[in-house]
């Protein structure tokens, strides 16, 4: 039997978070047992999307593209595609594994998908130890579970941070257009907000500058933006920045907020509570910049520097203008 | 109509946990336990309602240990009607706390349901979604704002990069994020009226579900630990080492 992604598009282009996931269906498809492992299939879902499973079918590593293509696939309705992914789960030839990116897509999916299948989900995993066993964060990854799925379909999402993207490029996998299963008449879109910014959405960042208490008012943020914005870079904040309202609640990082893993992240004026800590220790690179030397973020930093962040923001600023001329 | 909100009791998000030392689980005797807070919101959210004239009752559910009782009572206390507690000291996971839920639900026959998008302890991101499939119900998650008008809802979801409004007919089930609301806190009179609200005991056999896990916990272990690093003298020397040593701008 074969193993599926879901692949996550927004109507137009794949997006990039469906390449993680390729990457740990195909670490599983060489684990499941049988002379030459399985193949990784990808499924496309949506309204006149065959540009999208065009682009899928390059993927490196796919054997196949499915096709579904229906009005009802718009917009990502889970109530529309759970019954799709349940039918082709238990179709001819069938599936083991189905994987979809652990985004607010895949979580808001998948879980439907396995009640339907009266199996348990393997939540966010961020290894592939056998075809039946994986390793996941719990606690906001202050401890990490190996788990052995008992079901015989296994429902899976992916830590995108924790399997490197497979190449966009190299593969040239058939397209086959499956049967589509039609609206469930349950949930209808209505409209998306999408946020506008230049800058990249904290999740997906490469480089967060995130601020805490220390920054003393909101007004004060657009230090870090000018900082941002040189380096790219999405603005998050601690809760105790949320809570004083500087900040609104969607820039939080930590347990009760956004689980980020960037390249660089650099925190300033944040202390760093277990709760924010919790959200943001497996950035690659941390910087702290703090005027507590006793902070607790700096036992976790890369690279800290103790001082005033009002002198230091500002040097930041100056210093990585100079460079980039 | 009737709002039914369930909440799960977990360690609390200010602990710092503790994994057990032959790698079974982690620490969880004499340590604090709260509510979580997505079902804290979800508890607020759904006292909003019944203020707002939409609902009439607000019953609480809970699944697990004896103690899960005391989760169940801050929520009378924050102001909700009644309680049912369903006692099992089974290791409940999603899929068989979703079973419950719909067996609860079918008794109660509540239109509105709200519980908390992920436990901040197993942090499945599971229950909701599982249910709504469970009854064959609309499922709106991560949801910041919710509109209810007739039998009609509209609920707007925090979604990677942004927001989304989906709308749907009641009965259905929704699962909130952090921007929904601010939890109101217990008043004291409150904690004291919440001691007289009935909370019925149920059992996962009486509902007749099976709550066997389908995953099997091999080991839990500590995620490496960070090395701390340096600290520098100047933001040259800063940029200098990003730039250089750690080469990430």
């Amino acid at each position: 039997m074969s193993v599926l992604v879901v692949a996550e598009h927004d109507g137009r282009t794949l997006k990039p978070a469906t390449l993680p996931a390729v990457t740990a269906a195909a670490e599983l498809a060489a684990k499941v047992p049988g002379a030459a492992g399985s193949d990784v299939h990808i499924l496309v879902a949506g309204k006149d999307c065959r540009g999208i499973a065009e682009a899928a079918a390059q993927i490196a590593g796919i054997a196949k593209v499915l096709l579904a293509d229906d009005d009802a696939y718009d917009h990502g309705i889970a109530e529309n595609w759970a019954p799709l992914l349940v039918r082709l789960a238990n179709g001819p030839g069938g599936y083991s594994h189905l994987l979809a990116p652990a985004t607010t897509a895949g979580k808001n999916l998948m879980p439907r998908v396995a009640a339907l299948l009266d199996v348990m989900q393997v939540s966010d995993i961020s290894a592939v130890v056998s075809a039946d066993t994986f390793v996941r964060p719990i606690y906001a990854g202050n401890a990490l579970a190996t788990v052995q799925s008992r079901d015989a379909i296994k429902i899976i999402t992916v830590r995108g941070t924790a399997f490197a993207p497979a190449a966009a490029t190299g593969g040239s996998a058939p397209i086959e257009t499956v049967a589509t299963t039609g609206s469930a008449g349950l949930s209808a879109f209505v409209r998306a907000e999408l946020s506008k910014s230049e800058r990249p959405e904290l999740t997906s960042a490469r480089v967060i500058v995130s601020g805490g208490r220390g920054m003393q008012s909101g007004d004060n943020f657009h230090l870090l933006e000018k900082i941002a914005d040189r380096l790219g870079a999405a603005v998050g904040a601690s809760r105790a920045a949320v809570d004083a309202g500087f900040v609104p609640n969607d820039y939080q990082v930590g347990q009760t907020g956004k689980i980020v893993a960037p390249e660089l992240y650099i925190a300033v004026g944040i202390s760093g509570a277990i709760q924010h800590l919790a959200g943001m220790k497996d950035s690659k690179v941390i910087v702290a910049i703090n005027k507590d030397d006793e902070a607790p973020i700096f036992q976790i930093a890369d690279y800290g520097i103790v001082g005033d962040l009002f002198k230091i923001v500002p040097e930041l600023d100056e210093e990585l203008g100079k460079r980039q001329q | 109509m009737k709002a039914l909100v369930a909440v799960k009791r977990v360690v609390d998000y200010n602990v710092k946990v503790r994994v057990k030392a032959d790698q079974t689980g982690v620490e969880t005797a004499n340590v604090k336990m709260s509510m979580n807070p997505f079902d804290e919101i979800a508890v607020e959210e759904g006292l909003r309602l019944r203020e707002a004239g939409i609902v009439e009752e607000v019953i609480i559910v809970s699944a697990g240990v004896q103690q899960c009782q005391e989760t169940i009572r801050t929520a009378l206390a924050m102001g909700a009607d009644r309680g049912v507690l369903v006692l099992t000291d089974v290791e409940l996971q999603p899929l068989a706390v979703a079973k419950l839920l719909k067996a609860v639900i079918e008794k109660e026959s509540p239109e509105i349901v709200i519980i908390g998008k992920q436990a901040i302890d197993d942090d499945c991101n599971q229950t909701g979604q599982m249910l709504a499939a469970l009854l064959g119900w609309p499922q709106a998650t991560f949801a910041s704002k919710i509109t209810i008008s007739g039998d009609a809802a509209e609920v707007t979801r925090e979604v990677d990069g942004g927001l989304e409004t989906v709308a749907f007919k009641l009965p259905a089930i929704i699962t909130t994020d952090l921007r929904l609301n601010e939890p109101r806190y217990a008043s004291l009179p409150n904690i004291m009226r919440a001691k007289k609200k009935p909370i019925q005991p149920m059992t996962p056999e009486e509902l007749g579900v099976d709550v066997t896990p389908r995953l099997v916990t091999l080991k839990v272990e500590e995620p490496a630990k960070r090395q701390g690093g340096i600290k520098v003298g100047s933001v040259a020397e800063l940029v200098d080492k990003l730039k250089n040593e750690a080469r990430v701008i």
